[in-house]
């Protein structure tokens, strides 16, 4: 698929989810959270465009999404990594491999985000994994004992996989 | 016998006689409990907990969200209850700007009153500053998020009588706010300026745009000569900001004031209001008699958050509006016009000030359609509760101030030009000059049956009535708020009712219910002001917009025939469609490519409802069969301000509107595939 094709089909796809689910409030959330499976986050236009479609404010629509962490509002990579900044964590030093990952992927800056669209790297509360600390998880398979060594050799693994592809 | 139900409140027993909530009951029995989210014409949120009472056997719980029960036994204060309301005005205080000094709202807020009657002194939790930009967007309103204590007071006007909903609740936890979509400004979202969110709000976060400064400067300015106008609304309201009881009706107080503070002349906007009913009237019985019901029911256009909302949300109807300019802007247009010729001034040294109880009338003045050559006809809007800062500012006695007439030429009004400030008042001046027009009186004595039409007066939120004038029957509602309105085009939608003229007014009540207004400004207050101007009205000599003699005058040195051709082109205008929230559009391209034929479907709501999806679908599909996807940039765009020939596409810079699915074969080939081709 070109990469216009896929865009009009993840709008097609949109288009079906709110059918599927009809214009009632109520459904509101079940099709923001397959939209945003779509999209991997909610993009502002087509939040705006499910509240045309269902016929809800736009302002409502927007605070549903901001309102449950489960939904993102950027752009989200097609991994996403988040590394554990809790407490027990933070004391065996999961920083540094928070910041080896971010320095293998370029990141600097406000970014947390590839510009391809591969790596989305964040910090965490608690992933409530302190037996296994310093953790972090990738979608949702996660690592405990990481070192910035392990994490980069993981985020390899990944990139090499993709490039099979 | 019936036995008297009762609530024991303090030791008290209160009879409950319908309340609304226990509450409203405690309030009932003198006690006056703090609220910050209770609004009584709102629904119930029961969020802020500051009516929390204790109840025998319930425990402690917010007053607002319980129904009282008769032999419930109910305390309002005690120790808990104090603990516990202090503590949430500290938590409120710690997260809130602490500027009071500066702050607009000082010495009307809230949460400044009530910090006051608890007595906070200290607060125990530490100040947490979100620095949060300031939206000055727009010339009516200013929103400080940082003074917002999330009651969601506004949200609920917005969304419950204005049913708009441009701000909610985003975000949770400590990062919440309340504000429009995307964190975006109100000039860029659906707002209409009505300002009632402002009018509702406890604190400083929504105020009134002020015009303040830039009036003091025009007054001492002495190259400038300062004319204001004021509108009917404000001389019912704006004693209350002195102490007097609403509806205490001082229309020489205020021209006193105005010329104390020192503007030159002082006019009024209820002869502006005259000269729009009798141009409105014959609009409205030439269309009646056109034989076409294309243009009706005809709209009244006075009310500039109507007009914005029609313009955004029924652009079908725009042709429906009346084309008269409101009177505000009437004022506008003779004073810039004829006014100076009058006075012996440069039009350009002529600065024109309106008094008015309204946010939206600020940005009325400020549309491009009426200003000249760049200068608008109005230059600064100050509302009723700037005019009273201004006073004050100066320093003089209102009291003791001397009453002083209204200037001419534009000082003379009917009573039908004083009621336009009431809900129900434009439909009942018309309705005045049309049975006049229709049939005229052969006595010099009206019959008050023609002169009062008790059918479109009062607070309800939809008036209807027909009324028979001269064997014709004229058919009307009145919608009194912007959800009123809703509810009248869904009746004319759904074939349930046929109207001739419809008057809507965005604020309840009319213009004296304004958000420029006094506050408190709640069901009982507008009550009092709507009957002061009925009683203002009854007090006229001449109570019918025709019989104005200065307007008559206007007309015969200026504007000839009323409806013709001078008259059109000074007091009518036009609108238009207006997108309701700026933004991307929806992109099917990765990259940006050169020399890419760009095709945009509307996907905004008129046209969505107007089937454009399937529109977009089918040239998605032909653009990929063809294989053109390469060279097609196609999009999904929210609105091209051409609702009214939804739905549309733009192909190449150029809309072609009322597309059909059937259409698309051919708008493909021949303006799509063609173009590629050559
Ligand atoms: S001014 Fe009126 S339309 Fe705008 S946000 Fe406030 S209540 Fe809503
Ligand atoms: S802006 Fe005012 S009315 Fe709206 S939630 Fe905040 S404090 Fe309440
Ligand atoms: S007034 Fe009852 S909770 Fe706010």
């Amino acid at each position: 698929m070109t990469p216009v094709e896929a865009a009009q089909r993840k709008f097609e796809r949109v288009n079906e989810i709110i059918e599927e689910h009809g214009r009632e409030q109520s459904a509101l959330i079940p099709i923001l959270q397959e939209v945003q499976a779509e999209y991997r986050y909610l993009p502002e236009e087509i939040l705006t465009y499910i509240a045309t479609a269902m016929g809800l404010s736009v302002a409502t629509v927007f605070g549903v999404a901001t309102f449950y962490a489960q939904f993102s509002l950027s752009p989200k990579g097609k991994y996403v990594v988040r590394v554990c900044d809790g407490t027990a964590c933070h004391v065996r030093h999961s920083m540094r491999v928070y910041e080896a990952i971010r320095s293998k992927l370029n990141l600097r800056d406000g970014r947390f985000t590839t510009p391809d669209m591969m790596f989305t790297v964040e910090t965490v509360a608690c992933l409530g994994a302190c037996g296994v600390a310093p953790a972090m998880v990738i979608n949702d398979e996660v690592y405990g004992k990481m070192t910035p060594e392990a994490a980069c050799a993981i985020i390899d693994t990944l990139l090499n996989r993709d490039g099979e592809n | 016998m019936s036995v008297q139900q009762t609530v024991v409140i303090d030791g008290l027993s209160v009879p409950i006689e319908g309340e609304r909530n226990l509450l409203e009951l405690v309030r009932k029995a003198g006690i006056d409990l703090p609220t910050f989210c209770y609004h009584s014409e709102l629904s119930v949120y029961g969020a802020c907990r500051m009516c929390v009472v204790e109840i025998d056997k319930m425990g402690i719980v917010a007053s607002c969200t319980v129904q009282p029960q008769p032999g419930m036994v109910v305390r309002t204060n005690t120790e808990q209850l104090r603990v516990i309301r202090r503590t949430i005005l500290e938590l409120l205080l710690a997260n809130h700007d602490r500027d009071c000094t500066t702050c607009d709202k000082n010495g009307a807020c809230k949460l400044q009153e009530l910090a006051r009657r608890f007595g906070v002194q200290d607060v125990r939790f530490g100040q947490e500053d979100a620095g949060l930009p300031i939206d000055r967007s727009t010339p009516a309103l200013v929103r400080d998020p940082n003074k917002c204590i999330l009651c969601g007071d506004c949200v609920r006007v917005c969304g419950e009588v204005q049913k708009i909903g441009v701000l909610d609740f985003a975000y949770r936890g400590s990062d919440a706010t309340v504000g429009p979509a995307f964190g975006k400004c109100l000039a860029d979202v659906d707002c209409v300026q009505c300002g009632q969110c402002a009018s509702v709000c406890p604190t400083g976060a929504i105020t009134i745009h002020s015009d303040v400064d830039r009036v003091w400067k025009a007054i001492h300015d002495p190259k400038m000569k300062v004319v204001a106008q004021v509108a009917p609304a404000i001389r019912v309201a704006l004693g209350e900001e002195f102490g007097h009881e609403p509806g205490w009706a001082a229309p020489g107080k205020v021209v006193a004031a105005l010329k104390s503070i020192g503007v030159d002349m002082v006019f009024d906007t209820c002869f502006t209001a005259d000269l729009t009913v009798v141009e409105e009237t014959a609009e409205f019985l030439e269309r009646l008699s056109s034989g076409s019901r294309e243009r009706l029911p005809q709209f009244t256009s006075c009310c500039p958050a109507w007009v914005k909302y029609v313009e955004q949300y029924h652009p079908n109807y725009l042709a429906n509006l009346s084309s008269c300019k409101s009177p505000q802007q009437m004022f506008g247009a003779v004073a810039r016009r004829f006014l100076g010729r009058e006075l012996g001034v440069e039009p350009e040294n002529l600065y024109v000030v309106s008094v008015m109880p309204c946010t939206a009338k600020k940005f009325e003045a400020a549309r491009e359609e009426f200003a000249s050559d760049g200068r608008p006809d109005v230059d600064a809007v100050l509302t009723t509760q700037e005019l009273a800062r201004m006073i004050r500012e100066t320093g003089i006695d209102f009291d003791k101030l001397p009453i002083a007439p209204f200037d001419l030429p534009f000082g003379v009004s009917t009573g039908a030009g004083m009621i336009f400030g009431n809900s129900g008042g434009v439909a009942e001046a018309v309705l005045r000059a049309a049975a006049e027009l229709l049939a005229p009186e052969k006595t010099s004595e009206i019959p008050r049956s023609r002169l009062v039409f008790e059918e479109v007066r009062g607070l309800d939120g939809v008036k209807e009535a027909t009324v028979n004038i001269a064997g014709n029957e004229v058919r009307l509602a009145v919608a009194n708020s912007l959800g009123a309105a809703a509810e009248v085009l869904r009746r004319i939608e759904s074939g349930e009712a046929v109207y001739d003229i419809v008057e809507v007014m965005s604020c309840p009540g009319g213009c004296i219910g304004g958000a420029g207004q006094p506050s408190p400004s709640h069901l009982e207050v507008r009550k009092q002001r709507t009957q002061a101007l009925y009683d203002v009205d009854t007090m006229q000599m001449l109570r019918r917009s025709h019989d104005n003699p200065y307007v008559k005058a206007l007309y015969d040195r200026y504007l000839g025939d009323v409806g013709g051709k001078k008259a059109h082109s000074a007091l009518h205008t036009s609108y238009g469609t207006r997108r309701r929230i700026a933004g991307e559009e929806i992109k099917f391209s990765s990259e940006e490519v050169d020399g890419k034929l760009d095709v945009g479907v509307c996907v905004g709501t008129c046209c969505y409802l107007h089937g454009s999806y399937d529109l977009l679908r089918g040239l998605m599909d032909r653009v990929a069969r063809h294989g053109l996807t390469d060279r097609v940039d196609l999009h999904a765009t929210f609105c091209f301000e051409q609702c009214e020939h939804s739905p549309n596409i733009e192909i190449g810079g150029s809309i072609r509107g009322n597309v059909t699915e059937e259409d698309i074969d051919e708008v493909f080939e021949k303006e799509i595939r063609a173009r590629l081709v050559e």
